[in-house]
């Protein structure tokens, strides 16, 4: 196949891996797909999702609704269930006939898998869990003044640069770095689920998409790793990440765990239908399951309402929280770091402040 | 059975400091440590030895400091060390360091590679697969358990964020370990004595060149550049109620809510 990843000019359009689960797109689909539009129209493209599965066609479409111009279809009963070797040759194949510009991925378990396997296959770069995208430089210029602490005003940048800037964190949130891949293609990236804005659903721009199947091909040989047994946590996860509303745990709650635990069930009800969250601190000591986890090694959460709860404010929290539109701390050290970071705070015992609070909204919502 | 574990000196990020203007890391004085999903790994690869028999190798690429992480696995029960070294691999990114490894695992052998998933501080999580398909054998990441182990084949448990597959795969394979897969063992004293007097063998540039994309290695051979890095403007702090009652502390707050149509 005549593909070459330096041959950059003969590359074009954006392009979004959408991955589905049980035959189900996933909220990252159109997380991606409403940022990848955004980006296409920066750059005067046309904006591709492709989707990998069995028997899917018929979820394709809502893709458009949140912006793609087209849908690649690749339809295969060895595509059911996700498996590297058969993922990655069949996303490579398409990507080598196709050539895409820009190539994002989901930086879900499954998008931290395939990429890297990809982008080494393509012989190109990949730029890991990205936070921000920009194409315009005039816009990431503005990113930068209002997001860092540089001193954008005395700096110089290449303003005709079509380069993908891929923001992404390093070093455990203590640094953003911001990376491009001037000399391959396709340019590609993980994307952190729960961080890029979803557009409004559109059905008359689904029902304008265009659906495209292509032939898959997988022999045996391609096959070197067999699945034998697939299971859901017999739980259901907690959904952090979709969340308006979070209360959230720290080590604060030790001396009555289960109280303090119940308290945030309480207040995350009182706000609305909201669910409770933790530190690691609270996982490690396994006061709550491990998808209960805000932070750097956890989940990245913007919700409406983050309330924090007896927890200290380590950066690796700060990194899942910190971006939520409104952020609440009840500390009883007045001078806890996560106070840094809130829009308000109170100094003071959780379990004497939270209970007032419940009966506080409870009023305020009654009246 | 020869199992090689591929390790990062990495620093301890909970003390890393940042100097705001220029956005770059200040390194002085911040501790090197063996990367934590990396410790899992070694301790993963004992175990298989201690079940399977044969070797476990430890390869870092690194600069000559990264002799102390080698030696701490050596004392953990390794049997062999490896330091990846050269001028010409400074700077790469997770394609040319993917590269570097997997010229140096040809050299070395291996019928079970282990990454860890992801490094602490560039925190990429790449080099793992892209080592898999720079020698095209077969990966799986986020591994939590391995369920059963021979020459032929491992049975695994892979890890999603909403469950689980388990999957067989034939050797020769890569697997990267997530900490929930082994706790590591401290080292012995006697590991630690014998650390020292082992050799840790290096690999440079010379001995790995015909294996190499020459024009894919160090800073200037990697396809990503860092464009520009910087430090998050904190966002300013906001009201801290200290001196009133827990009660007027609430209804201050629940009236700013209401204000913002919160509730
Ligand atoms: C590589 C790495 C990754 C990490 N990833 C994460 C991550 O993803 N998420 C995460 O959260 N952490 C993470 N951490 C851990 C992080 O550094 C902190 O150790 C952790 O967040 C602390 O949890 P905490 O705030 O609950 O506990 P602590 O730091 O112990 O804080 C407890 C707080 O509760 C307050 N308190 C005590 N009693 C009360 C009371 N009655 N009322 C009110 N306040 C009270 C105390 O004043 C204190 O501020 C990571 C660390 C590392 C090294
Ligand atoms: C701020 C910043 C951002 C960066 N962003 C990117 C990016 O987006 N894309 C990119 O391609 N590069 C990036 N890099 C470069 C990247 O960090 C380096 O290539 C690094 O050497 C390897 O990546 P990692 O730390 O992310 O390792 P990971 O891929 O997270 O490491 C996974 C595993 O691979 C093994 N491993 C990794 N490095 C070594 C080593 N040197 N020796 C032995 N085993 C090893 C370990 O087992 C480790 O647990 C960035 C660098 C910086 C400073």
């Amino acid at each position: 196949m005549n593909f070459n990843s330096t041959d950059i000019h003969s590359f074009r359009d954006i392009w979004v891996f959408c991955e589905q689960r049980d035959g189900k797109l996933m909220n990252t689909d159109f997380e991606l797909i409403s940022e990848g539009r955004k980006l296409a129209d920066e750059r005067g493209s046309k904006l591709v999702g492709i989707l990998l599965g069995y028997e899917v066609k018929d979820i394709a479409k809502e893709l458009g609704g949140y912006g793609a111009d087209k849908v690649i279809v690749c339809d295969h009963p060895e595509l059911k269930f996700y498996t590297t070797d058969a993922y990655a040759k069949v996303l490579c194949d398409v990507v080598m006939e196709e050539k895409p510009e820009v190539l994002l991925i989901g930086a879900t378990n499954i998008g931290r898998d395939l990429g890297p396997r990809c982008a080494a296959r393509l012989r190109t770069g990949l730029t890991a869990d990205c936070t921000h995208l920009d194409i315009n430089t005039k816009k990431y210029i503005d990113f930068l003044s209002t997001s860092s602490t540089l001193d954008v005003a005395s700096m110089s940048f290449p303003m005709e640069d079509t380069n993908l800037k891929m923001t992404r964190p390093a070093f455990g949130g203590h640094l953003m770095a911001t990376i491009i891949c001037p000399r391959f293609r396709p340019c590609m990236s993980t994307v952190r689920p729960g961080v890029m804005k979803k557009a409004q659903f559109s059905q008359e721009k689904a029902d304008a998409c265009q659906i495209v199947m292509r032939h898959v091909e997988l022999s045996p040989e391609d096959l070197k790793t067999k699945v034998i047994n697939i299971a859901k946590e017999a739980k259901k996860m907690v959904d952090l990440i979709g969340a308006d509303i979070i209360v959230s745990v720290g080590r604060g709650i030790s001396k009555d765990v289960d109280g303090g635990i119940l308290l945030a069930q309480k207040l995350a009800e009182a706000f609305g239908d909201g669910v409770v969250g933790g530190s690691r601190a609270v996982i490690d000591s396994g006061w709550l399951p491990a998808d209960h986890q805000v932070g750097q090694t956890g989940k990245t959460v913007h919700p409406k309402v983050y309330v924090a709860l007896g927890i200290s404010g380590a950066i690796q929290h700060k990194a899942g929280m910190q971006d939520s539109e409104l952020i609440i701390a009840v500390n009883k050290d007045e001078t806890a770091p996560i106070f840094d970071c809130a829009d308000y705070g109170i100094a003071g015992d959780l379990f004497k402040v939270v209970p007032i609070m419940i009966e506080a909204i409870k009023e305020t919502k009654n009246a | 059975m020869k199992i090689v574990v591929c390790i990062k000196q990495v620093p301890d990020t909970v003390e890393v400091k940042i100097d705001p203007k220029t956005g770059t890391l200040i390194r002085d004085g911040v501790p090197s440590i063996i990367n934590h999903d990396d410790k899992t790994g070694i301790e993963a690869a004992l175990q298989l030895k201690e079940q399977l028999g044969g070797t476990v190798t430890v390869v870092s690429m690194g600069p000559p400091q990264a002799d102390v992480a080698l030696r701490e696995a050596l004392a953990m029960g390794c049997d062999e060390a490896y330091l990846v070294s050269a001028r010409e691999f400074g700077g790469s990114d997770t394609y040319a360091t993917s590269g570097i490894l997997a010229a140096a695992l040809k050299k070395i052998g291996y019928n079970i590679i282990i990454t860890g998933r992801q490094a602490i501080d560039g925190d990429t999580a790449q080099v793992g697969p892209q080592i898999g398909e720079k020698l095209q054998v077969p990966q799986v990441s986020y591994v939590e358990e391995v369920q059963e182990a021979t020459e032929e084949y491992v049975v695994v448990k892979r890890q999603f964020e909403d469950g689980y597959h388990i999957i067989k795969i034939k050797t020769p394979c890569l697997l990267t370990a997530i900490a929930e897969l082994a706790t590591p063992r401290y080292m012995s004293v006697r590991g630690i004595v014998e650390a020292y007097e082992k050799d840790v063998k290096t690999l440079g540039f010379e001995d790995l060149k015909d294996d190499l994309e020459l024009d894919m290695i160090g800073l200037k051979g990697s396809p990503t550049n860092v464009y520009q890095s910087f430090t998050k403007e904190v966002k300013g702090a906001g009201t801290i109620l200290k001196d009133l009652s827990a009660e007027e502390a609430v209804q201050a707050i629940i009236d700013k809510l209401e204000a913002k149509f919160i509730i």
